[in-house]
């Protein structure tokens, strides 16, 4: 069993999944807010390895994504910076990505590599589950779960494959359109989670809009597994690049706010 | 999905988990919808009646002399708007609205695209928003206007590269949010399936035309035929009724900016395979996997990729890919302006050139076609720039 498939089996309560793009703003200031984040009470890092062309993101995380490739940010720093993260905490890693920066690895040597630098779930933004195959059979081979995405537009028939897939959670796509802060909870979503809490054990953790408190609890009254909060974390950090401590202070403060 | 999405191993619907409803609800209406009699003879009626179809393949009295062997143009230029892309638009409008669509979205680098989207959302009654790359919007001005004439709406993309590969992100992001009542009309044969099959049926006409064309004109199949690649859709368009015959030569010219070995638009030239914008194919980009920027004087063809298709033919070798310079486009534009009266838009103008090149070791009664996929008149301020520059 691997972190991530323990946290959800042991959790008491909903869990809080934060997410921020490595190496926004650079490399050592994204070590440092992944130590804001424990510090907050984050359960799950979701980090962002930054693509060029991220076209399921809103300009929030856009930003953030060229943010960090001007500092440096590639497919061999992104491992690094986990690995050194990884000496320091046992928290369960996800990845979020874009497909080409995986197969530009070679599927196998990326889950290999993900794996070795203590990743323990990865989520392809741009791949569905059509072309999936290959890449959930070298996450399986590599004992990392792979993550499938759901929408309020799967249909049943769709949703009932898509759940066949051995998931370490299900990541469901709370609001229409790209990642960014939305005001209000979509009731669409809402039912749509229920749906599939009735046809699966899998967790399901739903994203993208989920900015405050009051979103996040009514997610977890309506059975959410695991709450996922970017773009109002990843704000924080573009506000703040001219003092990394408030920047980090900020950040612990939003995430215990959102636990509480 | 109902159909294979690869073409050879290339293509493939690599979109977001809520796209997957758009591109089935849109497979089905290709299967079901485009092939009936109603939507062709409507689609028929609006393709000669207003866009002006069937278009003349022209025989180049002076540049035949001066090159040496028998050369056609393919008069897509003479089309309503302008260019090639409104056999697409129209297509996929009248699509949309048989889908019960209300409202298009485009993405456009040169501008032809949008324009052709503009004039198909206006006459089929659909909202048209059209984005378009802030670099673009200042060399394709003309384009902007027509746009903004024609009731669409521009929307300045700032994001990335801004230019046609961050206006396709942009258009993504939108459908993705209003992916109910929108149809993104993409321009070219790029993007997931079943657009690159889609835009490739609806291109053919081209192909078809030209076909008969130069039986009537020369009792024979042509010896080369010769279209510039963006995305890829008007060589596509042109190469599709030819593919069978092993005996025509087609050529794709990219867009070789400064050089292959300088900043360039020549994606099968000098990239290699990977996925953006929902497509397996090749691509302009770094060891990791980021996309690079491309660059090409010629608004439509600075893209990193190019659409599935093409990958496959170039793997296959059935055709031909190089690249033309950005002078040596630069020329062809003036030399066809001067040599047969016709201005061609600087894209066109890459295959000009490189019929120029490859005229001089065919035989005096080889044919070849060159596929003139748009008028000239955006490009006049670019090429009066480099004129100004040059005197
Ligand atoms: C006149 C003209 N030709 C060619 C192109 C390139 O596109 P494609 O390769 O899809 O034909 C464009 C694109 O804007 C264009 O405007």
């Amino acid at each position: 069993m691997n972190r991530i498939e323990e946290v959800f089996q042991k959790r008491k309560t909903g869990l809080l999944m934060t997410f921020t793009v490595a190496g926004d703003p650079d490399y050592d200031t994204s070590l440092s807010i992944m130590r804001a984040l424990l510090q907050g009470g984050a359960d799950i890092i979701e980090l962002g390895l930054p693509f060029s062309d991220p076209a399921a993101d809103g300009p929030v995380i856009q930003q953030a994504d060229q943010r960090a490739i001007e500092s440096g940010m590639n497919t061999d720093v992104f491992f690094r910076l986990v690995s050194e993260f990884r000496k320091e905490s046992d928290i369960p890693l996800v990845v979020l990505t874009y497909t080409n920066l995986i197969l530009q690895r070679e599927i196998a040597k990326f889950y290999q590599d993900a794996a070795n630098a203590g990743i323990d779930a990865v989520v392809v933004a741009d791949l569905p589950y059509e072309e999936a195959g290959e890449y959930i059979g070298a996450a399986e081979q590599a004992g990392i779960s792979p993550v499938m995405m759901v929408s309020t537009t799967t249909s049943p028939e769709r949703l009932s494959r898509i759940l066949s897939v051995k998931s370490g959670f299900i990541y469901l796509v709370a609001a229409l359109g790209v990642t960014g802060v939305r005001r209000e909870v979509n009731p669409e979503a809402l039912r749509y989670l229920e749906m599939i809490k009735q046809a699966t054990s899998t967790p399901v953790a739903p994203g993208f809009g989920i900015s405050d408190r009051e979103q996040v609890q009514e997610w977890f009254r309506a059975g959410a597994d695991a709450v996922i909060v970017g773009s109002a974390l990843v704000r924080l950090i573009g506000e703040n690049l001219d003092s990394r401590q408030e920047m980090n202070r900020k950040i612990t403060a939003c995430v215990r706010e959102l636990k509480e | 999905m109902r159909l294979n999405t690869r073409m050879g191993e290339y293509g493939g619907c690599f979109v977001s988990e809520t796209l997957m409803y758009a591109l089935e609800e849109l497979e089905s209406a290709y299967l079901n919808i485009l092939p009936g009699t109603e939507f062709q003879a409507e689609l028929a009626e609006y393709m000669t009646k207003f866009a002006g179809r069937e278009t003349p393949l022209t025989f180049c009295r002076n540049m035949s002399r001066e090159l040496g062997c028998r050369v056609y143009l393919k008069r897509e230029d003479l089309l309503h708007s302008g260019a090639h892309k409104i056999n697409n638009a129209l297509g996929q409008a009248l699509l949309a609205k048989y889908m019960g669509k209300k409202r298009l979205i485009a993405e456009t680098g040169a501008g032809q695209h949008g324009v052709a989207t503009a004039i198909a959302g206006a006459v089929l009654g659909l909202k048209v928003d059209v984005f378009m790359g802030d670099i673009d919007i200042e060399r394709q001005a003309l384009n902007v206007s027509r746009m903004k004439m024609l009731g669409a709406r521009v929307i300045p993309v700032s994001s990335g590269t801004r230019t046609l590969k961050d206006a396709i992100n942009e258009a993504l992001r939108d459908w993705v949010a209003q992916v109910r009542d929108t149809h993104y009309l993409i321009g070219t044969v790029v993007g997931p399936h079943p657009f690159p099959l889609l835009v490739r049926d609806l291109q053919s006409v081209i192909g078809k035309e030209a076909r008969r064309q130069i039986f009537e004109a020369e009792g024979r199949l042509p010896d080369c035929i010769v279209a510039c690649i963006g995305g890829g859709s008007n060589a596509i368009g042109i190469f599709h009724a030819f593919i069978g015959d092993p005996s025509v030569r087609l050529f794709g010219v990219e867009a070789g900016g400064e050089g292959l070995d300088a900043k360039h638009g020549a994606t099968l030239c000098g990239g290699r395979p990977g996925v953006l914008h929902g497509n397996y194919s090749y691509l302009l980009q770094d060891a990791f996997g980021q996309i690079l920027e491309s660059h090409s004087v010629s608004a439509g063809l600075d893209y990193p990729g190019v659409g599935p298709e093409h990958a496959m033919h170039k793997d296959s070798g059935r055709v031909t890919y190089q690249a033309v310079t950005d002078t040596e486009a630069l020329e062809a534009f003036l030399y066809l302006s001067r040599t047969e009266g016709i201005i061609p838009a600087l894209e066109s103008s890459h295959a000009v050139a490189y019929a120029r090149k490859i005229a001089p070791a065919l035989k005096k009664d080889s044919i070849l076609i060159i596929n003139l996929s748009g008028r000239g008149d955006k490009d006049v301020e670019t090429v009066n720039r480099y004129l100004e520059m040059g005197s």
